[in-house]
């Protein structure tokens, strides 16, 4: 099953010209992934790793068929207008890549999202890759890699740090465990979908036996994973790691930004609120594949 | 974040049609005086810094005469505050102040929206006015695809119990504060406190702006010089480190200093990291091995081997480490031979004599760390290439290890010079810089490893030379990446006939600053 993309996903690269979007369109088909076809306006016509190239959204889906999801890849000032066309074409599902889009930019895409019922992951995003299925994004930079660093299974990675899903999703292979999908849910203080989100659809998706998850300093998507376990919407063991330990605290937001978090948000409220709520805490990246032993052990998970 | 000095953010309410004192900002006392002169009433003189909290600091000052204004601003210039040295005060008229309140837009993260946040206590700190009187506090969040027309302030501001005109008059600031808050690209825009005065108008005594990183190419006219959060000016190392990323969209680069010289019996390190998480986690690991950092750098994001070779350069310029370690998440998607090149030829430059400890896993990383074993044995400094499979813990202990067995040798720094090209030298530009190669050294190599290493096709082989297999133009719009493997390949192949040149404005004369302080 896996969450947000497998095999038959059709898959858009918007930006499949452009020196990223070319090297990723590779990597996506070398993986397995259904790319479908590309967008650049003004080099309609063109091919891309052997995927029809368009001028519009429109005009791919007109030509292709249905499109689930586009994976984004042209320059940050231009996210916010093929996110919005993909959106206004009715793609479901986007993936913002892009570092350093502007924070406004990425609360309109929000609005548009959410009026037409689509999902975004990122900005600032490495993708999503769920094992021997598909990879959206650039999760393992060549297939090659990608297909020697992650192992199919039942563990859901979501992390807030695209280097570290790598990294724990790794060390989890190397130690004989698998996983079911990967998740960089990006970098920026305003994700399309945080942890919380990404939770939820762990535990609905039946391949998925338990989580972990890589949570950082500022803002409040860990605090809102503990609240969700407290309310039982999430009953599946997650294993937490929440990295900025050593970090200054309080540098990150302006005075009234604490009216949002409400003196939450620091690595020791994160802890305590997810231990409490009942979540596994690892100490160090390291300890990552040692806890996940335990809580299966513990829960009858092998 | 990038913030706004109060006036800058005062000139943008004023702009947007909010209310602000009459004043102007000053940097000499002589200017100070003039200004209470022009105003005509008694007034206040406020230093021009980052923080808050200026009156506890005696940042805050009120006068009557110009005279006393002159005195007062003589003191208050060039004064010192936490990291800032104060360059300008902000002169503006008294208001007779009946009533504080606080105004703000924010952005909730979770709700992906922006929240405006209005309290009828104002004055002190916004969290304690949320702790001790909830009651006083309303928060909206916004629909951006409305906005926050005057009408929807007037009904939210109605419920606190204002009336009249001004409900009127708070209305209108509010949703004018969302305005600009919007048009500025504001990651936070508060006015506190938002005066009432006697007469019953309705002004922003202070306001803290602060304005999205990632937009500030959109807003040339604020003159923001580093768009990135700090509590203190820039260093000259930052700016210099600033200036690089900036001409340089490939990847990204960020460069802070914990302290501008490192003292040499402390045990600071030149720290290189890879990726938000990824450094985070091998900060951990050096700190708690009794190591402190010099700086907090990373390079991500797929950079080229140029900018990478750019930040171990500025950070070679911090004399008094005694280390030098770079580490990511050891899981990296990008490709680990441009750090690894990069690394390698600012080290070969400087003949750095501190070890190094690179842990450079991921993506190619087995070529990464074969780079840095085939050029160890040109550097003095012990040098020692780590992947995926070695913990930062590890890769620390390392470090820790060699600095002690080296005899704790302290990083000097290199002088730098321009490089001036073997007179009839072919070259050709580049993105940032240029490659210049010495054909009259190919003559007698036989196997021209330059053209092979280069596996981007630039080079070519002509004449027995290597000379570019592309046009002048695509080469200099990025067709060459800069991945300096063929400077790199002719290095070893003993004759060093190719040189990249790869500017960094302004570093050579800083080294010369911190060489002639000894
Ligand atoms: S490796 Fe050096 S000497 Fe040999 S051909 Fe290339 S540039 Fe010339
Ligand atoms: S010429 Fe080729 S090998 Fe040399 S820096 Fe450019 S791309 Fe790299």
């Amino acid at each position: 099953m896996a969450i947000l993309i497998d095999e038959k996903t059709r898959v858009l690269v918007q930006g499949i010209t452009g020196r990223e979007g070319r090297a990723r369109t590779k990597l996506m088909k070398g993986y397995g992934t259904n790319v479908v076809a590309g967008v650049t306006p003004g080099k309609g016509g063109q091919e891309v790793e052997g995927v029809p190239v368009f001028d519009s959204v429109y005009e791919a889906i007109e030509k292709v068929g249905q499109i689930d999801a586009s994976a984004i890849f042209v320059p940050a000032p231009l996210v916010k207008a093929a996110a919005l066309e993909a959106i206004d074409a009715g793609i479901k599902l986007l993936l913002l890549v892009p570092d350093r889009v502007p924070i406004h930019d990425v609360l309109d895409i929000a609005a548009h999202a959410e009026r037409r019922g689509a999902k975004f992951i990122g900005p600032n995003t490495l993708g999503v890759l769920s094992p021997g299925r598909a990879v959206l994004g650039m999760i393992g930079g060549r297939p090659e890699t990608a297909k020697q660093w992650f192992r199919q299974g039942d563990i859901g990675v979501s992390s807030r740090s695209g280097g570290i899903t790598s990294a724990i999703s790794y060390y989890l292979s190397r130690a004989g465990f698998g996983l079911s999908t990967i998740v960089h849910v990006g970098g920026d203080a305003v994700v399309g979908l945080p942890h919380p989100d990404v939770m939820g659809l762990f535990e609905q998706d039946p391949q998925t036996k338990m989580m972990v998850m890589f949570g950082e300093i500022g803002t409040t998507q860990e605090e809102r994973v503990a609240e969700m376990m407290e309310k039982g919407e999430i009953t599946k063991p997650i294993v937490a790691f929440i990295g900025g330990k050593a970090a200054k605290e309080g540098t990150r937001f302006s005075h009234a930004g604490a009216i949002v978090e409400g003196g939450r948000g620091s690595y020791a409220s994160k802890v305590e609120r997810l231990r409490r709520a009942g979540a596994y805490i690892a100490e160090a990246l390291m300890d990552i594949p040692r806890v996940v032993a335990e809580v299966r052990r513990k829960h009858g998970l092998d | 974040m990038a913030r706004l000095f109060e006036y800058q953010g005062k000139q943008i309410l004023k702009e947007t049609g909010i209310k602000v004192p009459r004043g102007r900002v000053v940097e000499t006392p002589e200017e100070a005086a003039r200004a209470v002169e022009e105003l005509g009433t008694e007034a206040v003189l406020k230093i021009q810094v980052w923080l808050k909290g200026r009156a506890e600091m005696g940042g805050v000052r009120f006068v009557k005469t110009p005279e006393e204004a002159e005195r007062v601003a003589r003191e208050l210039l060039g004064m010192k505050v936490k990291n800032f040295v104060v360059e300008k005060l902000l002169v503006e008229e008294k208001l007779r102040i009946q009533r504080e309140l606080f105004a703000g837009v924010v952005i909730d993260d979770y709700a992906k929206k922006p929240l405006v946040v209005f309290s009828s206590m104002g004055g002190t700190g916004i969290e304690e006015i949320a702790r001790e009187h909830p009651e006083a506090l309303l928060t909206h969040h916004v629909d951006v695809l409305e906005g926050f027309p005057e009408y929807r302030a007037r009904g939210l501001l109605s419920r606190l119990g204002f009336k009249g005109k001004l409900l009127v008059k708070l209305s209108s600031t509010l949703s004018r504060l969302y305005q600009a808050f919007r048009k500025y690209d504001a990651r936070s825009a508060e006015i506190n406190p938002l005066v009432v005065t006697e007469e019953g108008e309705v002004y922003a005594a202070d306001t803290h702006i602060a304005v999205d990183d990632y937009a500030v190419y959109r807003h040339p006219e604020l003159g923001i010089e580093i768009a990135r959060e700090f509590d203190r000016p820039p260093t000259e190392l930052e700016k210099i480190a600033y200036k690089v990323e900036e001409n340089d969209y490939r990847g990204t680069f960020y460069f802070f200093q914990m302290v501008e010289r490192p003292n040499p019996e402390e045990n600071y390190i030149g720290f290189h990291g890879a990726g938000g998480g990824g450094s985070m986690m091998s900060m951990d690991a050096v700190l708690n091995r009794g190591f402190k950092i010099a700086n907090f750098t990373d390079t991500s994001g797929n950079p080229p081997a140029s900018k990478v070779y750019r930040a171990a350069k500025i950070i070679l310029s911090q004399p008094g480490i005694i280390g030098y370690f770079a580490s990511g998440s050891g899981v990296a998607s990008q490709e680990q031979f441009n750090s690894a090149r990069g690394l390698v030829k600012a080290f070969l430059e400087d003949q750095i004599e501190i070890p190094a400890v690179l842990r450079l896993g991921g993506n190619y990383e087995e070529k990464a760390i074969e780079i840095l074993e085939t050029f160890s044995k040109f550097i003095p400094g012990k040098i020692e290439g780590y992947g995926r499979d070695d913990s930062p813990e590890f890769c620390a202990d390392r470090l820790k290890e060699l600095v002690e067995k080296g005899g704790r040798k302290v990083h000097r720094v290199k002088p730098m010079t321009d490089y001036t090209p073997p007179e009839g030298a072919y070259s050709f530009k580049t993105l940032t810089g240029r490659v210049y190669i010495n054909h009259s050294l190919c003559a007698r190599c036989e196997a021209r490893p330059c053209v092979e290493a280069c596996t981007y096709g630039v080079l070519k082989v002509e004449e027995g030379k290597p000379v570019l297999a592309i046009s002048e133009e695509d080469a200099a719009k990025g067709k060459c990446t800069e991945c300096l493997a063929c400077e790199l390949a002719c290095y070893l192949e003993g004759e060093r006939a190719i040189h990249i040149d790869l500017p960094i404005p302004g570093l050579k004369e800083y080294r010369e600053k911190i060489i002639k302080e000894g």
